[in-house]
């Protein structure tokens, strides 16, 4: 049969943002996939250049929403390695613990819009539902839902008090039982199995040559997560990364689901460990010089390269988010892939096309 | 901590990425830094068991660079969303976008580039 050229996206049911992919097919199974950006691009690495470098903390939470925290923490932690910024410990902890709500908030979302991708709409209704108890606990302590900016570059801008630990500690007891009431059908549910057991293979060899990062790595088979590197408290917590082996959808999945849990264990470990004392200090001085830091989001390794030049202007900021390093990953696993499964298939690196584009 | 960066010449940037291929190293990315001064900084960052090593290659902004896609796949986005930020030219491309990744077909600027003003005597 002769093949024929399919445009998917940028606008598509299953996509909250837009992509397109030129597809290849020859009887609905796709031979080769292209992909064509630029629908969202904001040059948002540019206003480095106008906004000084306190401002540009607000400007990288707006990367992506669902992963601002993060962002924000990564900027700040790359200008405090730069200007020699001692941040305190407490900060530390604080971080984690809003990092890790970041996680839960962000997997539980991604489950629900995977589940919407083939169908199981009541599964999404419920991880949505489950995942507005972290959303209640990012208004409650920061003040805002999504972008909750906490960060500055010397700490925390924001402290919890123990009326606010222990409540986090009791919503956290209730996303736990009820993410583990999901268990059975997440993992093990005939519907969820057929549509992501042996799809969208990502070989171990392939994930490594390809430069994949977080959860659609850890599912081809390899223990690596930048949170090992110790940055914020994670050096002082208990934490391994979730590993799967089988490098298809269903183990990009289950990867996902095992670290709901695990970011649920990681902040009762910070607010249990929290240590008295600032959440902040004040910062002197122009950051000068050359940085490159890295933390794990959600969707895996992000990356910052910053250089300073001694003003309050930055020379260069470069942004390298886990979708951006995801893509050829994506394309390596669609050859082969039935048409009805690609949807599935693009769903389970859990795209931000914000965060690529920036 | 400013990291160490290690200087490359062009010559030596594909011996540089087979054998970071072949020591098992994965591409984080690559940089491209605006110097101002008609040069641009391209910084590769690779990594292996979470140690980074990094390499700069300083090139003018007209000079075209050999593509590592052709050993790391994964930089042909990277190289790509260069060429069309900054205007350098990538020869072996394992797909060109024709510096059109991100921007329209009737964008002719680099727009990550620095503005210069050239003084009339």
């Amino acid at each position: 049969m002769a093949r024929t050229i399919l445009p998917f996206g940028p606008q598509h049911p299953v996509l909250p943002e837009p992509i397109h992919l030129t597809l290849e097919i020859e009887d609905e199974i796709v031979k080769s996939a292209v992909p064509a950006l630029g629908y969202v691009h904001r040059g948002l690495e540019k206003l480095c250049e106008i906004r000084d470098f306190h401002q540009m903390i607000q400007i990288v939470e707006r990367v992506c929403g669902i992963c601002s925290k993060i962002h924000a923490m990564c900027y700040c932690q790359g200008l405090e390695e730069l200007m020699g910024v001692e941040v305190p410990r407490r900060a530390k902890y604080l971080r984690v613990a809003w990092s890790e709500l970041h996680r839960i908030h962000s997997h539980l979302l991604w489950i629900g819009l995977f589940a919407d991708a083939f169908g199981f709409e009541s599964l999404f209704m419920q991880c949505w539902r489950i995942r507005e108890r972290i959303m209640d606990i990012n208004e409650a302590t920061t003040g805002n839902r999504v972008v909750v900016s906490v960060n500055v570059v010397g700490g925390v801008r924001r402290d919890l008090s123990k009326e606010h630990q222990t409540w986090i500690g009791e919503q956290l007891k209730l996303v736990e039982k009820e993410v583990l009431a999901l268990k059975s059908t997440i993992v093990s549910d005939y519907t969820v199995k057929r549509r992501t057991q042996g799809v969208g293979v990502l070989t171990k060899d392939q994930a490594h040559q390809l430069g994949a990062v977080g959860p659609v790595l850890r599912a081809s088979g390899w223990a690596q997560d930048a949170r090992m590197l110790g940055y914020a408290a994670f050096d002082e917590l208990e934490f391994a990364p979730v590993v799967e082996y089988d490098g298809d959808c269903y183990a990009r999945l289950v990867v996902r689901f095992r670290e709901v849990l695990q970011s649920v264990d990681l902040v009762r470990q910070a607010l249990s460990r929290l240590p008295e004392g600032d959440i902040n200090v004040p910062v002197k001085g122009k950051p000068k010089g050359e940085v490159i830091t890295r933390v794990e989001q959600p969707r895996g390794e992000l990356l910052y390269y910053i250089k300073g030049n001694d003003t309050k202007f930055l020379d260069r900021l470069r942004i390298r988010t886990p979708t951006f390093a995801n893509i050829p990953p994506l394309l390596a696993m669609l050859p082969g892939v039935e048409l009805a499964d690609v949807p599935v298939v693009v769903l389970s690196i859990d795209p931000c096309i914000s965060c690529t584009e920036r | 901590m400013n990291e160490t960066i290690t200087p490359i010449t062009v010559g030596e940037l594909p011996a540089l990425a087979q054998k970071m291929w072949d020591e098992g190293m994965r591409l984080v990315t690559l940089t491209a830094v605006d110097l101002c001064d008609g040069n641009l900084d391209l910084l590769y960052h690779f990594d292996k068991d979470l140690t980074m090593s990094h390499y700069r290659l300083t090139v003018p902004k007209t000079e075209t660079v050999p593509s590592i896609s052709g050993v790391y796949f994964a930089a042909l986005l990277v190289e790509n969303e260069i060429k069309d930020q900054f205007g350098t030219d990538f020869s072996g491309l394992a797909l060109d976008f024709g510096g059109h990744l991100y921007l329209a077909d009737e964008v002719k600027s680099q727009p990550f580039c620095k503005l210069s003003i050239t003084k009339k005597s």
